[in-house]
């Protein structure tokens, strides 16, 4: 079992004929992910890499019923619109991987999808990936591999980097999900770990969060309270960032003298979180505790 | 983006909210007509970002238009906190009985905006908020329905205050929450919001900032915000770079925000220093790598040079180029440690070794290596 996409996940692609878009159309493809159709207004008909587009999620979910996901790569002026666009056609994950929206809309379009019950994972996230079943998102693919983690995470390369030193003390991943870098996000570090706590797949779970909001004390405090029973690793980036400075996310910044790393660290720990201090050690304590 | 006071308090005028009769001075000269038209008295303010500009004493009353000319020459050849200050806020005096606190942030635990107000302003609202959090009323306004009377209520009835005031009360809630949807604000606050000896509520204060992801709907600001950036934040900015200045002598380049800053977190853990934070985002090419690796080279600070990709859609043969071209155009008398992995990594790796770099695997090891060679330089 896995979380939130599988093999049998139906992928809509919206933005399809962008530079990003395309290129990452042949990347799920070559992955083995099931891309069903794109959608790019005002070029309905053409295909692209024999992916069939349409000039709406409508028209594609009318053609292709079997959608149940969307990947988004719409530029940020115009992605709230595609995301409204695919809730309406009833469409019910969807990744939005655009950078910089602004946080007045994309907390708009997350309050709604709360409302409506769909899962949206980012905005500015690298996606979600299931090793061997589906991608579903803008990550190499080549550096994660089957396996019994979960990984959550607010980065991206960070993500490859900590996967990959999992991949190579032959761990491999049930599931990896990048959540997002921006400030406001639509599934969380807890929702995620709510999925991870039913998937029989996943052994373990690896949090990275980084500096910016308190995202993470509130993922400590839920593993406290609900007596999470995986066992639970954390690396928290920007222990170096100065306080008032954006670091590359919109989320990324110590404001109103909170969401610095030491913070996070220490409710982790205070929950029985193990927090490594390399991505390296990720993978060292994860075979320590599950003593493999 | 932050803005200046005066540009908040602009803001606020266009929303209805009464601001103090004031104008903006760039010279000692136009401070003294000012307070001439203010009837002989102000108070001078000094226009900065950083925080604490009234303990840093940039905030100075004058008696009278000719005090007023040289209190602005002192003000207008300060720094605080190593922002020089170009211009000065002359504003009318206010006779202040009391201090109100009213703010709406963008709240991120909820995904919702949220109004703060106390009775007790002037202060440092976090500190008021650790200390004693009853005194402070929060409101949370869903973003799909919007401020509602009721929620203005509940502010106004938290406050003591007269009928009337309260009318006002409400009054500059509703009109602060429009202006904070209506320029994408992340956070507008008055604090403080005085009670003068009238009894009048008066914003002596005013802060506000719009999110900078939402400037593409706000281009007066947008430009602004570009020409005030330092030269080497100018240059970084032109090529789409996210870059934050720092204390050390170690440039860190990464691809990916979370990696970047992982690898300044490594480089610090094995006693080493980052002079920058240079994220150079996902598929660069050869000729942006060289942009921000020459522009790292040519930093004073920056003795040694990380950089730590990881290749996805970024290159490693491309990144190798960049970095070749960069090192033979600006390495005199610097250093450059490289860590590659991913997509076309051998390659990379050939790249620079035909060059006499060589490459690290992992990026633990590069850090380690970058922390020596520091220091024996």
């Amino acid at each position: 079992m896995t979380v939130l996409v599988n093999k049998d996940t139906q992928v809509v692609v919206q933005g399809i004929t962008g530079r990003e878009g395309s290129f990452h159309t042949k990347a799920m493809l070559d992955y083995g992910t099931k891309i069903v159709a794109g959608v790019t207004p005002g070029k309905g008909g053409q295909s692209v890499y024999g992916v069939p587009v349409y000039d709406s999620v409508h028209d594609a979910v009318s053609k292709h019923p079997e959608i149940n996901t969307s990947i988004i790569f719409v530029p940020s002026p115009y992605a709230p619109d595609a995301v409204y666009e695919a809730m309406e056609a009833g469409i019910d994950v969807i990744v939005l991987i655009t950078e910089h929206i602004p946080v007045h809309d994309s907390m708009k379009f997350i309050r709604y999808a709360k409302l409506r019950g769909v899962r949206i994972i980012g905005p500015n996230c690298p996606g979600i990936i299931s090793p061997g079943e589906s991608k579903v998102g803008i990550m190499p693919g080549h550096v994660f591999s089957k396996g019994m983690i979960g990984i959550v995470s607010r980065s991206g390369t960070l993500t490859y980097e900590v996967a990959y030193a999992i991949t190579k003390v032959g761990l491999g991943q049930s599931t990896a999900v990048g959540i997002g870098g921006d400030p406001i996000t639509g599934m969380s570090m807890i929702d995620m770990l709510e999925l991870f706590r039913e998937d029989n797949e996943t052994k373990a779970v690896v949090l990275i969060g980084e500096i910016g909001g308190d995202m993470e004390e509130r993922a400590a405090e839920y593993i406290r309270r609900s007596n999470y029973e995986k066992p639970v690793i954390a690396f928290v980036a920007g222990r170096t960032a100065p306080p008032g400075k954006r670091m590359g996310h919109a989320g990324a910044i110590i404001s109103m003298g909170a969401g610095d790393a030491e913070s996070k660290i220490r409710a982790f720990e205070a929950s029985g979180v193990k927090v490594a201090s390399t991505p390296v050690e990720v993978a060292k304590l994860l075979k320590d505790v599950l003593k493999v | 983006m932050k803005l200046y006071e005066y540009e908040a308090k602009q803001l606020f005028s266009l929303y209805n909210i009464p601001v103090p009769k004031s104008g903006l001075a760039k010279t000692p000269e136009e401070a003294m007509e000012i307070t001439q038209k203010l009837g002989g008295k102000s108070v001078l303010k000094a226009q900065v970002l950083v925080a604490g500009r009234g303990k840093a004493g940039g905030i100075k009353f004058a008696g009278s238009p000719q005090e007023a000319y040289e209190l602005a020459k002192i003000l207008l050849n300060m720094e605080i906190k190593g922002e020089k200050v170009r211009s000065l806020l002359v504003s009318e005096t206010v006779d202040i009985e009391r201090e109100l606190y009213l703010s709406i942030v963008i709240d991120r635990s909820v995904g919702a905006a949220s109004i703060l107000a106390s009775s007790e302003g002037g202060i440092d609202i976090e500190e008021l908020a650790a200390k004693s959090p009853e005194k402070i009323v929060k409101v949370y306004i869903d973003p799909l329905v919007g401020l509602k009377p009721y929620h203005v209520r509940r502010i106004t009835e938290f406050m003591s205050l007269s009928d009337e005031q309260k009318k006002v009360l409400h009054d500059i809630t509703l009109n602060l929450y429009r202006l904070f949807v209506d320029f994408d604000c992340e956070l507008a606050e008055i604090n403080p919001l005085a009670v003068d000896k009238e009894g009048k509520l008066v914003p002596v204060d005013a802060k506000v900032i719009i999110d900078d992801n939402a400037l593409f709907r706000r281009k007066e600001f947008a430009e602004r915000a570009s020409a005030e950036l330092s030269e080497f934040e100018a240059e970084a900015k032109k090529y789409g770079f996210s870059y934050v200045e720092l204390d050390g002598d170690i440039g860190i380049i990464g691809n990916g925000a979370g990696l970047t800053m992982a690898t300044m977190d490594v480089v610090k853990l094995y006693g080493g220093k980052p002079a920058n934070f240079l994220d150079i985002g996902g598929g660069a090419r050869a000729d942006i790598v060289e942009k921000a690796a020459s522009l790292l080279l040519k930093h004073p600070k920056v003795k040694v040079l990380l950089v730590n990709v990881l290749g996805g859609i970024t290159r490693c043969d491309e990144v190798a180029k960049g970095l070749v071209n960069a090192l033979k155009a600006y390495g005199k008398g610097k250093k450059l440690v490289v860590r590659l992995m991913g997509t076309n990594e051998e390659e990379g790796k050939r790249i620079l070794s035909s060059a006499g770099i060589s490459a690290f695997d992992s990026m633990e090891d590069a850090a380690k290596n970058v922390v020596e060679l520091v220091k024996v330089m």
